[in-house]
């Protein structure tokens, strides 16, 4: 009997996300009247047992297996699902990253069970012994679902940023599961990686100057390049860009490309689908340049001005370095 | 090098997504329809790698009789051959999808031989459970990645790259295997005039499967709350930049 938070980490380093899953789980016991269990995969992590402690958790379970040194898909799935079987959690919560929903996906299959994926809330009156009713987000957050996870152990992954971590100190003991993991699990290992150079990314720049269809081509980015410069931001994109091959995917806001969170979002050019929405809607601040005013992104942003981005952004900029001297 | 592609049919939504009445489906009465981004781009890669090494590409999806329209899309892009699992009721649950997924698949490896990839969309465009691959591959028994971002064919490994906040990871999985790739991978084509011929030509096999109902359960679809915002016009044309930027200085982002 417990709620089983599943911890993600990278080599030994926890996931911020980890964070709001322990919160949730520590919540979600207390209202079952059971205890806040965690799981961590690999001895690389078992300093974080403390972390856990600090979070509410009672008891710290450490799958251990010499092969769990990096992050593997299949083995962590194996992993978790083997201390799954051996605790019987009646809710196990998995982080809502790419690593977090590929784990629960992998204890889902392995244990044949139902996972709710990206979650925002539980069932406030879910006390252990019915299905456990959630609401989940679809869409990547343009809809969301009411749904019921009917088994007996309720696998879901916490929707990242949903819950804001607390802290609830206690002292957790730590129990060593010792793993077995069989070939069919060891392919896919990370086998290499290449760090990432630091530096502003789109997903945490202050500013993000972003252009759509109506920038018209690769070369007439380059007045975006120059205000998002002059502002220390990046250069975003709607998908009409990135298919139409005028910028790298690794720009697009959105569903299937990035979300982002920067105190200005500068929208030139984009209608302002649900999709693209969706990716730039956490901006504290929208300004849409658009020639047309009912545009949808028009009429969602805060502040716009109506007119040719391609006069518009260049007059910005100049205007910026006239204040500046 | 012959390879399999898991699609799914979607309504393609615009500035908002409307809800039926009852609550249980998006209101398509206007829409068109299309496949995840992701599955996009899981074709686009299936294609490209059938053109370096040769083989053919098969696309499958489980859905209505009108998902024919995305099988035939894929087919004007390249793939060879199409497979239609019909079902008649509303969407299946996951675990109940995979299972006649992987039916269907070892039937048609029993018949046609294994299959060296099968390639799957991260997670799908409109219910994006982030499951469906997963459990179809182990069912199949060949290992899975999910995310690719990078998947070339070195030998008879096929090395999947994926980005993740630390860097890029590679892995390198034994064939036959599974890959779920994500939209960036490649720049889909748009289809030619033959591509749009051979989609007319090409026969859909359709191959009737069961799966056991699962335990995740639709309640219902809720719209998020809005954000109702009143607009602030700063201008029209190149003379708002004054007004623009004693907005952002106002904001504070600009110094
Ligand atoms: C499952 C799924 C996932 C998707 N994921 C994403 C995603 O991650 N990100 C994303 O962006 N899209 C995504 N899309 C696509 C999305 O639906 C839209 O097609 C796309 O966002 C449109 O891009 P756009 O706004 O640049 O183009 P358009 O919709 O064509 O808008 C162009 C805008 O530019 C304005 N304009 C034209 N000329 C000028 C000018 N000279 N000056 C000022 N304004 C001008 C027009 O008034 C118009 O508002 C997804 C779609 C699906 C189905
Ligand atoms: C009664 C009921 C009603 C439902 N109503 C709706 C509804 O109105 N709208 C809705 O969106 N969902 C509905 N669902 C859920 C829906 O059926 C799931 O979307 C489906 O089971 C697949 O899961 P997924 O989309 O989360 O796939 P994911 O796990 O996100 O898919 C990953 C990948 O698997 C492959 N894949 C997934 N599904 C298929 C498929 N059918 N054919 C081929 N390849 C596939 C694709 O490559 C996809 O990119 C309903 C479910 C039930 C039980």
């Amino acid at each position: 009997m417990s709620v089983l938070a599943v911890i993600e980490h990278d080599r030994g380093t926890i996931a911020t996300a980890s964070l709001g899953v322990l919160t949730a789980a520590r919540n979600l016991a207390a209202q079952m009247g059971t205890s806040l269990e965690a799981v961590t995969v690999g001895s690389n992590a078992d300093a974080l047992a403390s972390v856990a402690g600090q979070y509410g958790a009672t008891v710290v379970h450490q799958a251990h297996h010499d092969a769990l040194t990096d992050f593997g898909p299949e083995a962590w799935g194996e992993a978790v699902a083997q201390v799954v079987r051996a605790t019987s959690p009646q809710v196990v919560i998995g982080t809502g990253t790419e690593r977090g929903h590929e784990v629960i996906a992998q204890v889902a299959a392995r244990l044949d069970l139902p996972a709710s994926m990206n979650c925002t809330e539980f069932d406030s009156s879910f006390n252990g012994t019915q299905p456990l009713r959630v609401v989940r987000a679809r869409w990547g957050g343009s809809l969301l679902e009411q749904a019921e996870v009917d088994a007996t152990i309720k696998l879901v992954t916490l929707a990242n940023h949903t819950v804001d971590a607390v802290e609830a100190p206690t002292s957790a003991s730590n129990t060593v599961h010792n793993v077995n993991l069989d070939s069919s699990v060891m392919h896919s290992f990370v086998q290499d990686r290449v760090e990432r150079v630091a530096g502003v990314t789109l997903a945490t720049a202050p500013v993000v100057v972003s252009g759509g269809r109506g920038v018209g081509s690769a070369e007439a980015f380059a007045p975006l390049e120059e205000l998002a410069g002059l502002l220390g931001g990046v250069v975003g994109c709607s998908r009409a860009v990135t298919n139409n091959g005028w910028r790298n995917h690794t720009d697009q806001v959105g569903q299937t490309g990035t979300r982002i969170a920067p105190d200005i979002y500068i929208a030139c050019g984009i209608s302002g689908a649900i999709q693209h929405w969706v990716g730039a809607m956490a901006s504290k601040n929208i300004l849409a340049i658009n020639t047309d005013k009912e545009a949808n992104i028009v009429t969602k942003a805060g502040y716009a001005v109506i007119g040719d981005l391609h006069k518009i952004v260049p007059a910005i900029s100049e205007e910026i370095r006239r204040r500046r001297g | 090098m012959n390879i399999l592609v898991c699609v799914k049919r979607v309504p393609a939504p615009g500035a908002r997504i409307n809800i039926t009445d009852d609550g249980q489906a998006v209101d398509t009465a206007f829409l068109g329809f299309t496949v995840s981004p992701h599955e996009e781009c899981a074709v686009e890669q299936a294609v490209q790698l059938v053109e370096k090494h040769g083989g053919e590409v098969t696309v499958l999806t489980l859905g209505p009789a009108e998902a024919e329209e995305q099988l035939r899309t894929a087919v004007s892009v390249g793939a060879a051959k199409a497979v239609l699992v019909p079902i008649t009721e509303s969407d299946w649950d996951p675990q109940r999808t995979a299972q006649a997924i992987a039916s269907v698949i070892t039937d048609l490896e029993n018949a046609n031989g294994k299959y060296d990839l099968v390639l799957f969309g991260n997670e799908s465009a409109d219910s994006c459970g982030y499951q469906v691959g997963i459990r179809v591959a182990l069912k199949l028994g060949r290992p899975m990645v999910n995310g690719a971002k990078g998947l070339d064919i070195e030998g008879s490994v096929a090395k999947v790259r994926r980005e993740s906040d630390a860097g890029q990871e590679i892995y390198m999985l034994p064939l036959p295997s599974a890959v779920g790739v994500k939209e960036g991978i490649n720049l889909p084509r748009y289809p030619t005039m033959k591509g749009r011929l051979a989609s007319k030509k090409v026969d859909v096999t359709r191959t009737e499967s069961t799966g056991s109902v699962g335990g995740l359960k639709m309640i219902q679809l809720q719209r998020p709350p809005e954000r109702v915002s009143n607009t602030q016009i700063l201008g029209t044309g190149p003379e708002a930049a004054s007004a623009v930027v004693d907005l952002l200085e106002e904001l504070g982002v600009f110094k």
